[in-house]
């Protein structure tokens, strides 16, 4: 009987998993360069961790893994980690709270139920999170850590999109709603339905048009927030705190030569956003995302320390990446009879050629030799064969020492 | 082309509307227990009776194309599965039920919001345990506990738990319970639901015709009673009064002659005047009447000290929650049951080997296990090796499942009578059960109890023969 894989999980092959080991270490090589410590947070964490107002949205908990644990009586459920950012501010607040300046990161998989299956419920991401510094330069550093990423994984340079947590709730407080349906319609715009923005209707048409001119204008420089500043006039004074807040970025990105779209409607994202937003693509894929989480980790129940981050999405970048980490030439070792004293000699051969770095598999019958470089053949009286398959060479060898010798020269 | 009908609340109600269709359903009336109405209009159509709980369940396996039954059941189980099979496809218009979310008056609060700030984690019981998931992260409460039970919600508030969610003609007036509604969750109808596969394969079209809503002149949504006085008899909060559970349903008989034997005085547990709230005559002693199928949860959250319940739904309990600190203080010797593996009496199945050999050579790709026990069937179904296996929860009238709906049923049984007249075969025992008394762990140590707990344990083991 077939079994199949459960719906909408992936298996990563050996071809799949070296393009992720590249992405893997290209993201930790990056980071720690910066300052960044890896953690690990649990899979597994209680479901009153997500469910504080402001870290996630009611569709996002609607979709993610709970159930009762085996000593689950009480009925407070657990959850398959949905996201990866709350999580550690949960970590920071119960054990690293002290510390005035966090860099953490972290490569971990997400779970959240998807309908059709066709889409993946797992997935992987590769994230830091800056802890301590409320500057809009903080948000600066991890924008270009990611580019940085992007870059040296050979992908180029990302087209990173700018948004404003604070900016779309201040827009969302001029409509004149109570508060339940602010928090409904900047759930809908976390959600990608930027549009939701538009159709409530205010009977204020200059708010309207603002609002309307704000979603879709986009620009690439400081300036480009000054002029919207100057279109809106003074009646729009609440935004003011979030264009100077986007105007800062924009001028640290600048002085960092990091290109980048200020684009308002950008802005998808976790409820818990409070300041910039900022988006990752490259071939017009979504491949990361991040913002300012200000007030997230007093809402876990830490103390009010500003934060923000960001997560690449590893799988989607593996899916763009043409290679994986670079292999080492494999070789095969096989007996060239079946005395005890020839299986030995394959042994010990084997483990010389592993001692000395290489990749040495054993031949235990059945093996394709098309995916080797090297077939060693061991002849008895301490001769082997070594055939350069590739070149179709073959040479007659008197020791491990020859061996080695030997493809020493060939590499 | 096959129909799922509803017993209990619907059954009437179904009836009159399928007469006034002209689908006339013989023996599908309150008086006939029959489990397989025939309908002479469509002989083609295969009818059969379910509690209406099961029929989501039953419809969204593909089971039936069609069934009727409430809302509030479909929206149960979409709430927790929405990609499913499942589709509803007309309100039906009769058998009105609102869902609320109800407090006990005696807490002062008016809305969800103040719950959620005074409890450091609200207590949530309902039947509707996806409901109230959904109803509680919608709310937006921050840490809560969801308590499934089977029924009896409304006599769980303020001391068993802080929120009930229930409908308002399952607890007659809240306002008698002594409890508040704080939101309202759903207000019901009976409707029509369909499998989609079943649609989108068979021809329904002239069923589909005739399932039309009835005219009920009902009058549209009322706002609910908001009067929370406080009439019911408390259950004392003190520290060192024993909080116990008693059985409702078939249970209570024997085991009001259990108490009569044991010269423990019990008014208003059976007979005239019921109440789920009856006074005992033992001292420091406070009584509720729940299910008990509830019973070993309750224990195991410290809501109850001591219950008398069967030992099938704690070895359910114990199944789901192994480490749980409910542990079995006494066998009390009444309401025997078997616990057992049934199949139909057709079938060449003699025994679990056999089953076993069918598994392993292929024959029954995925089995269907119906059960009101699931967790017990769930552990049955791994510990031997069934392979592929859908459990299907039932509530009660489990026989009608068996061959057409299930392959197995895992039930209880006194004499086995009742099997043998649905043709069915007993191939395994899995437990023997009898009623028992059960504790909490940790409240048999608690020095503050220990005393009345013990004299409470002594009392109550003399009625065992």
């Amino acid at each position: 009987m077939k079994t199949d894989r459960c719906k909408g999980m992936r298996d990563l092959l050996p071809e799949d998993m070296a393009k992720f080991r590249r992405v893997e270490e290209v993201f930790r090589r990056c980071s720690s360069r910066w300052g960044y410590e890896e953690v690990r947070t649990p899979t597994l964490e209680y479901l009153h961790l997500f469910t504080a107002v402001g870290t996630l949205t009611p569709g996002m908990l609607g979709r993610v893994y709970s159930f009762l644990d085996w000593d689950g009586w009480s009925g407070e459920r657990v959850v398959l980690r949905p996201e990866g950012t709350i999580p550690v501010a949960r970590l920071y607040s119960e054990n690293l709270s002290g510390l005035k300046t966090c860099r953490l990161s972290y490569v971990s998989n997400i779970f959240a139920f998807e309908e059709t299956g066709k889409e993946r419920r797992e997935r992987w991401q590769c994230g830091v999170e800056l802890i301590g510094p409320s500057q809009p330069s903080a948000d600066a550093e991890l924008v270009m850590l990611a580019a940085e990423v992007l870059n040296e994984l050979g992908l180029g340079q990302p087209e990173i999109r700018l948004s404003h947590a604070g900016l779309i709730k201040a827009l969302i407080a001029e409509l004149g709603v109570d508060a339940a349906e602010q928090t409904h319609i900047f759930d809908q715009v976390l959600e990608g339905n930027i549009k939701a923005l538009g159709e409530v209707d205010t009977g204020n048409a200059e708010l309207k048009k603002a609002i309307s001119f704000l979603l879709e204008v986009k620009g690439n420089s400081p300036g480009f927030i000054q002029n919207i500043k100057a279109l809106l006039g003074d009646n729009l004074t609440r935004l003011e705190h979030a264009l100077n807040d986007m105007t800062q970025i924009a001028e640290c990105l600048d002085a960092a030569q990091c290109p980048y779209h200020i684009d308002v409607a950008s802005g998808m994202g976790f409820e818990y956003y409070t300041g910039a937003m900022f988006q990752f693509h490259i071939a017009g894929k979504r491949i990361g995302g991040g913002g300012r989480y200000d007030d997230l980790i007093s809402l876990v129940g830490g103390p009010h320390v500003p934060a923000s981050g960001f997560a690449l999405f590893a799988g989607q970048i593996i899916d763009l990446l043409q290679t994986g980490e670079p292999d080492m030439p494999r070789m095969l070792v096989q007996a060239g009879d079946n005395s005890v004293e020839c299986q030995r000699s394959c042994s010990a051969i084997a483990r010389s050629l592993r001692e000395a770095g290489h990749i040495a598999s054993l031949e235990h019958g059945g093996s394709d030799a098309g995916g080797y470089r090297w077939v060693i053949t061991i002849l008895g009286d301490n001769r082997l064969r070594l055939l350069d398959r590739p070149a179709g060479k073959e040479s007659e060898l008197k020791s491990a020492d020859e061996l080695l010798k030997a493809l020493g020269a060939a590499e | 082309m096959k129909l799922a009908l509803p017993k209990g609340r619907l059954l009437n109600d179904t009836a009159a509307m399928l007469e006034r269709a002209g689908v006339c359903i013989d023996g599908y009336d309150s008086r006939s227990r029959s489990y397989n109405p025939k309908c002479t209009r469509f002989p083609q159509l295969r009818s059969r009776v379910f509690q209406e709980r099961d029929i989501p369940i039953q419809v969204a396996i593909g089971n039936y194309d069609l069934g009727i039954c409430g809302l509030d059941w479909v929206k149960e189980l979409l709430s927790k599965y929405p990609s499913g099979d499942l589709m509803t496809v007309r309100s039906l218009g009769y058998g009105r039920c609102d869902l609320y979310a109800v407090v006990s008056g005696r807490t002062g609060v008016s809305t969800v919001g103040e719950i959620d700030d005074r409890f450091g984690r609200v207590r949530i019981v309902s039947e509707y345990p996806n409901l109230a998931e959904s109803f509680a992260l919608k709310q937006r409460m921050r840490r809560f506990s969801v308590l499934p039970i089977v029924g009896g919600g409304e006599v769980y508030p303020p001391e068993s738990a802080d929120i009930a969610i229930i409908s308002e003609t399952s607890a007659g007036s809240f306002a008698d319970s002594g409890l508040v509604p704080v939101a309202k969750v759903l207000t019901s109808r009976a409707c029509l639901i369909a499998n989609r596969n079943g649609l989108a394969k068979s021809d329904l079209s002239e069923l589909l015709a005739c399932l039309q809503p009835l005219e009920t002149g009902e009058e549209p949504d009322t706002p609910p009673p908001a009067d929370g006085r406080t009439t019911a008899n408390e259950m004392s909060n003190g520290r060192d009064a024993i909080r116990l559970a008693i059985p409702d349903g078939h249970l209570s008989k024997t085991a009001s002659g259990f108490f009569d034997r044991a010269q423990i005085e019990l008014r208003g547990y059976t007979g005239k005047g019921t109440t789920r709230r009856p006074q005992i005559g033992l001292p420091d002693v406070t009584v509720k009447v729940i299910r008990p199928q509830d019973m070993p949860l309750q224990v195991a959250n410290g809501n109850f000290d001591l219950a008398v319940t069967g030992e099938d739904w704690l070895r359910d309990h114990l199944c789901r929650f192994p480490s749980s600190p409910a542990v079995e203080i006494a066998k009390l010797g009444f309401g025997a049951v078997r616990l057992v593996v049934v199949v139909s009496g057709d079938s060449n199945i003699r025994g679990i080997d056999d089953l076993q050999d069918m598994v392993r050579q292929g024959l029954l790709p995925r089995i269907r296990i119906a059960s009101e026990y699931v967790n017990i069937a769930d552990s049955y179904a791994i510990d031997h090796h069934l392979g592929r296996c859908t459990i299907i929860p039932t509530w009660g009238a489990s026989e009608a499942f068996v061959p057409d709906d299930a392959d197995l049923l895992i039930e209880n049984t006194e004499t086995g009578e009742t099997l043998s007249r649905h043709n069915l075969k007993i191939i395994d025992t899995v437990l023997e059960s009898t009623a028992c008394l059960v504790g909490h762990r940790d409240m048999l140590s608690d020095p503050d109890k220990q005393t009345a707990v013990e004299r409470t344990i002594n009392a109550i083991k003399r009625g065992i023969k």
